[in-house]
């Protein structure tokens, strides 16, 4: 008697429980577990989109990784970006961070216009920035004229187009100064104190009780920016299409990269293969890379005791 | 309640005065710094609003501030074509996707906090693994599918219809957000004969709702920022954009009307902005929830 009511409840228990979770079982399996074998099946085959695939074994792997004259920078761009505007944004963001705390006039209104930026539509803050920073009559070479600094072309020139994007992408650090002001506001008083009575200097303060005490949420933020920065589309595509004057809209083949591949990620070499070349197969191939790279990012994020899914647990 | 050690207004010790100006110094040095750090956040909204307010000729110069006023632009924007309809767009896919975004992930993540259950730590990391994974990844077969099979690209339907299975952020901020309520009050509500669902609708929900209104206000977000989905899905059909996606079209097709260009930003950004304003404390908590362990 007691057995078959167990049993019953427990039965019931799992059938509850999977009436609650099945909006996203079926979102799971759908949008996630289904396509990404079929991601894995098409990197395999040649195919158009028209004709029926066909079998090509490794094919568009060893063309992805040996043949593919755009592959490898998309790969050095990421890394770039990975190195250069995490770095920025992390020291930019704890910088900002800092510095709210300490401010103690007009707190709210600081940390308003500080985060202000981050909510920016990407495509619109992006079109602001390209016109911020357009060469011709551009407010920022208007200004570095003015003071006698040469001004780079940005995001026209290859060389400048991914420090373009990196300002940009500083100006709207405002998430990460949220995430710092907390964990700052977290570190024990005491610890300040006893640094000072024992004549610690500012900087002695910050390397040996702050640093310390939030290097999990600096870790937390490196790794995330880097997840961000392989997955980085929106931005270097409307800068690269826009600056390179290129009509939007409907029916238009347009090669993302500009100038001249400097702009190119992975997530963009996907579009560009699928939706302009019609090459299935090694845009399959791209993607699994750029899936492979984020979930290894992600693993590192959990790993943690602490970090994403610390709780409740 | 005056005392012998009180000081004396005007006859402060050396230490003391000493103290009290480094004190004024170091606010003054703080405050610069942060007036300094404002300007870099503010100017580039400034400068887009005053070029947007610019004549056609004067646009094309350097001039920083307008020389005459030309509100009329933002009536030009809207005059545009396709600039109505994409603002439609716009509000239905967020509104939409808001909508079925935040009814489909409560209940999974209700079950995710709350309930006990085998594979309860494997979901969450899936769930976690489908938050980090780019769109562009799925995005072959989940084209052909909605393209061949579903035969609707070129509408927004492949974009909406999905919100209707949760989406992973939404579960996952949710879940941190109902972690910080106690079990007690679920239990007690189960002690009083209340089902699973009974308890979720009228003891978690109203507890829950900074919660609630914190995905609400990111998937909006997402959605109205959204410019991959709609230029996958939508692009062949002009009726079908988007703001996000018409936006930058805008300045294709205005060249070098930076004047227009920009109030049409302005127009992209209002909204966002506006909502911010009215519920930012919603905002910041989702950020610090998803950001630190919770």
């Amino acid at each position: 008697m007691t057995t078959y009511t167990l049993r019953s409840k427990r039965r019931r228990d799992a059938l509850r429980t999977a009436l609650f979770m099945s909006p996203w079982l079926v979102g799971f399996g759908f949008f996630f577990a289904y396509p990404l074998v079929s991601t894995l099946y098409f990197s395999f085959m040649r195919y158009d989109g028209l004709n029926p695939p066909t079998w090509r074994g490794l094919e568009n792997w060893t063309y992805v990784f040996s043949d593919m004259p755009k592959f490898w920078p998309a790969m050095q761009n990421t890394l770039w970006l990975a190195v250069v505007m995490v770095t920025c944004r992390v020291v930019f963001g704890l910088g900002v961070g800092m510095l709210i705390t300490k401010i103690k006039t007009g707190t709210g209104i600081f940390r308003t216009l500080f985060y202000l930026p981050y909510l920016a539509p990407p495509v619109a803050a992006t079109l602001a920035f390209v016109f911020l920073l357009n060469p011709g009559t551009g407010p920022v070479n208007s200004f570095l004229e003015a003071v006698g600094i040469p001004a780079p072309s940005w995001f026209n020139d290859a060389a400048w187009a991914k420090p373009a994007l990196t300002v940009l992408a500083v100006w709207g650090i405002g998430d990460l100064m949220v995430i710092f002001m907390a964990a700052l506001l977290d570190v024990p008083k005491e610890q300040y104190e006893a640094a000072e009575l024992d004549g610690a200097s500012p900087w002695q303060r910050f390397r040996y009780v702050t640093l310390p005490n939030i290097s999990p949420i600096v870790l937390f933020a490196v790794v995330t920016g880097i997840i961000g920065a392989m997955q980085y589309y929106t931005q270097p595509i409307v800068a690269s299409k826009v600056a390179s004057g290129v009509m939007g809209g409907s029916g238009v083949v347009f090669q993302p990269g500009y100038p001249d591949d400097s702009t190119l990620t992975l997530p963009q070499l996907i579009y560009s293969l699928g939706f302009s070349q019609f090459n299935y197969g090694a845009a399959c191939v791209v993607a699994l890379v750029l899936f492979a790279l984020s979930m290894a990012f992600t693993a590192l994020l959990m790993r943690r005791r602490g970090g994403l899914i610390g709780s409740g647990d | 309640m005056t005392t012998a050690t009180a000081p004396v207004p005007g006859v402060a010790s050396p230490a003391a005065r000493r103290a009290r100006r480094k004190a004024l110094l170091h606010w003054i040095a703080v405050h610069s710094l942060g007036i300094a750090a404002a300007l870099f956040f503010v100017l580039p909204f400034v400068f887009v609003f005053l070029t947007s307010l610019m004549s056609d000729d004067q646009a094309l110069t350097r001039d920083l501030t307008p020389n005459s006023w030309h509100w009329d632009n933002y009536v030009r924007v809207f005059h545009t074509d396709g600039f109505l309809t994409w603002w439609r767009n716009s509000l239905l896919y967020a509104g939409a996707g808001t909508a079925l975004v935040v009814v489909s992930s409560v209940p999974v993540a209700y079950a995710l906090a709350k309930f006990r259950f085998r594979g309860r730590h494997l979901s969450l990391l899936l769930v976690i693994a489908m938050m980090m994974l780019p769109p562009q990844v799925v995005i072959i077969p989940m084209y052909l599918f909605w393209a061949q099979q579903m035969d609707l690209s070129g509408t927004l339907w492949p974009l909406i219809i999905p919100m209707a299975f949760g989406d992973a952020f939404a579960i996952f901020l949710l879940r941190q957000f109902l972690l910080t309520i106690p079990n007690e009050y679920v239990e007690a509500a189960r002690i009083d004969g209340c089902g699973e669902f009974r308890t979720l609708i009228r003891v978690v929900l109203p507890m829950a709702k900074p919660g609630i209104a914190a995905v609400a206000l990111f998937q909006f977000f997402s959605c109205w920022n959204d410019y991959f989905g709609p230029q996958i899905y939508a692009s062949e059909n002009a009726a079908a954009w988007t703001l996000s996606y018409g936006l930058e079209s805008f300045k294709g097709a205005h060249h070098t009307d930076w004047n227009l260009t920009m109030a049409a930003t302005v127009l992209v950004m209002a909204p966002v902005i506006l909502v911010f304003f009215f519920a930012q404390k919603a905002f910041v908590e989702g950020v610090t929830l998803t950001g630190v362990k919770g």
